[in-house]
């Protein structure tokens, strides 16, 4: 029997000294990037057409910074519109009354089911369908009427038609977060007398936005461009400023860089934001079992685990 | 004496599949019952039966004289409000096999969960009553801990504070102890016993025949969703009369 070099000193409680699983198609690849990344560089600083000097006096010019304005005011109140309507749909949905539930489900049928850009329209246009909206006894007396035009005006109608919509999408959203909280939960907070709506929100809701969080960005993210639909019923944002610039001025592809700036600066906050409200409703769940990883953690995950552990 | 609990009669079904076919059953102030039966015999539905986490088809379940889930009025059933029952569950403290603590909050939050929403005790009061709980249970240095970081034992223990913190006159067990590895059971049980000794009221459904020889007052033995013998502990296990007995405990001690 024949001893390794290598089995000598196992016993010196040395680290072990391996030599690690080498990556040549990684290093193929980075010559590859680098090369493309350059060229892309080169092209963009030598190509006169990208006109840079113009993205540089309208990236903060006036309009466009209207514009923006109008995006973020959009996108913020429809998804506040969105998510609150979204929770109170889905709780509707799972509700064991038959009434409420079936109600949650049409709505999502019908918002879901007919485009965003008709549903704008809809409500912008409400007032050659009802010219006076009016709160009063059905078939009865009226206490109190609105000229339509003056109750709905274009902001309103956008808030709507992105709001409303959106809350069906996020309805869908919400019910499956619900549902992906174990059951036991339910039961041992009923077990200690809470009443359905304390465990709702106390329980159930808190671990299920773990699950909610993430296409709630990406609903948040997306509203972010979907705002721009509001120019079929003559409101503006971002990229009807911009697209009202270079249909003056011809200068399409520089003025189309300062939008796409714009929406990748949002986004990019946006997305640092998601990470924080992540890890806030992570609380408690950092640490799985141990194990084998399809996916290896992240040094973030890592980190969080030995600072709570 | 009013029992604490009286089950007379009780059936129940899932669809076709009857769990309950007739259960007569009454558990003393005081006293410690223990329930032990092969797996589908219904012994865990008996159990959440008692505080209406299953409603029960046929019969009269009491707890303290209580109807459980439901009203006599004009010599009629009256079925219970989400809230009254919600009142009811106030009383009955439960424990479960897969421990169900709320992952998103400490050991020390779990328990002054209850306290704080159902009692609206206020937070300092709450927050006092919880740490003597978990120092009961041995667990007085582990209360900023989330459930993922503590053990199976540990976390059943804080289980059992967590039910204790609504104070209540009567604790069900489900089988609290069959998810623990084996060197984990005695911690859990000790606090069980420790319970006992304080005078609790207690049903416990469990597979641990020595628990329930050492600190059972009396044991059920259920099979096919029927009580087939029961009485003093020591008794039955050491001499049942029942056939059915013999075989299940033959294949369990």
């Amino acid at each position: 029997m024949t001893t390794s070099s290598t089995d000598r000193d196992v016993r010196s409680s040395e680290p072990l000294d391996a030599v690690p699983v080498r990556h040549p198609g990684r290093w193929v690849a980075v010559a590859l990037l680098a090369v493309l990344a350059a060229m892309f560089v080169h092209t963009v600083l030598t190509n006169d057409n990208f006109r840079w000097n113009v993205v540089g006096s309208y990236l903060f010019s006036g309009p466009v910074l209207n514009g923006l304005g109008n995006t973020l005011v959009l996108t913020v109140i429809s998804m506040v519109i969105g998510i609150v309507g979204g929770i109170l749909l889905a709780v509707m949905r799972l509700s064991p009354n038959p009434i409420l539930s079936s109600v949650a489900a049409l709505y999502i049928w019908v918002f879901r089911g007919t485009p965003l850009i008709a549903q704008l329209l809809f409500w912008n246009f409400l007032s050659a369908l009802y010219p006076r909206l009016a709160l009063g006894i059905p078939f009865g007396p009226e206490w109190i009427s609105f000229d339509t035009n003056q109750l709905i005006n274009q902001f309103a109608a956008c808030l709507l038609g992105l709001g409303l919509n959106e809350a069906a999408y996020m309805a869908e959203i919400v019910r499956g977060g619900i549902q992906s909280v174990d059951h036991g939960q339910t039961e041992a907070a009923g077990a200690l007398g809470m009443s359905r709506a304390q465990t709702l929100r106390r329980i159930v809701l808190p671990q299920a936005m773990r699950v909610i969080i993430p296409p709630t960005g990406n609903e948040t993210i997306s509203m972010l461009k979907t705002t721009s639909l509001v120019v079929v019923i003559g409101y503006f944002e971002l990229l009807t400023s911009v697209q009202r610039i270079y249909s003056v001025n011809f200068q399409t592809i520089p003025l189309l860089i300062v939008a796409a700036a714009w929406y990748l600066a949002l986004t990019s906050v946006l997305s640092i934001g998601q990470g924080f409200v992540e890890r806030r409703f992570g609380r408690g769940l950092q640490t799985g079992p141990a194990g084998p990883r399809l996916f290896p953690r992240t040094n973030r995950s890592t980190r969080n685990e030995e600072r709570t552990a | 004496m009013t029992p604490m609990v009286e089950g007379i009669g009780i059936h129940k079904s899932f669809g076709a599949t009857k769990v309950l076919q007739g259960v007569d059953f009454v558990v003393q102030p005081g006293e410690v019952a223990c329930v032990v039966g092969p797996s589908g015999s219904g012994k865990s539905t008996m159990l959440r039966c008692i505080n209406h986490l299953e409603r029960i088809d046929s019969g009269r379940l009491r707890v303290d004289g209580h109807l459980i889930g439901y009203r006599e009025a004009g010599g009629k059933l009256h079925e219970m409000r989400e809230s009254e029952i919600a009142q009811q569950r106030r009383d009955i403290g439960m424990v479960f096999q897969r421990f169900n603590l709320f992952p998103h909050k400490t050991a020390l939050e779990n328990v002054m969960e209850a306290p704080l929403v159902v009692r609206r005790s206020p937070r300092g009061a709450a927050r006092k009553q919880a740490e003597e709980l978990l120092d009961r249970v041995g667990l007085g240095d582990r209360m900023g801990n989330y459930p993922a970081q503590l053990s199976g034992g540990q976390q059943q223990r804080v289980a059992i504070a967590r039910a204790l913190a609504m104070s209540p006159r009567l604790m069900l067990f489900d089988e609290p102890t069959s998810a623990l590895d084996p060197e984990l059971v005695g911690e859990v049980l000790d606090v069980m016993r420790g319970l006992a000794r304080d005078g609790m009221t207690m049903v416990v459904v469990t597979h641990e025949m020595g628990f329930a020889r050492e600190v059972g007052d009396s044991l059920v033995f259920m099979d096919d969703g029927r009580i087939v013998e029961s009485g003093a502990p020591r008794e039955v296990l050491a001499n049942p009369r029942e056939e059915r007995t013999k075989a299940f405990l033959s294949k369990v001690l």
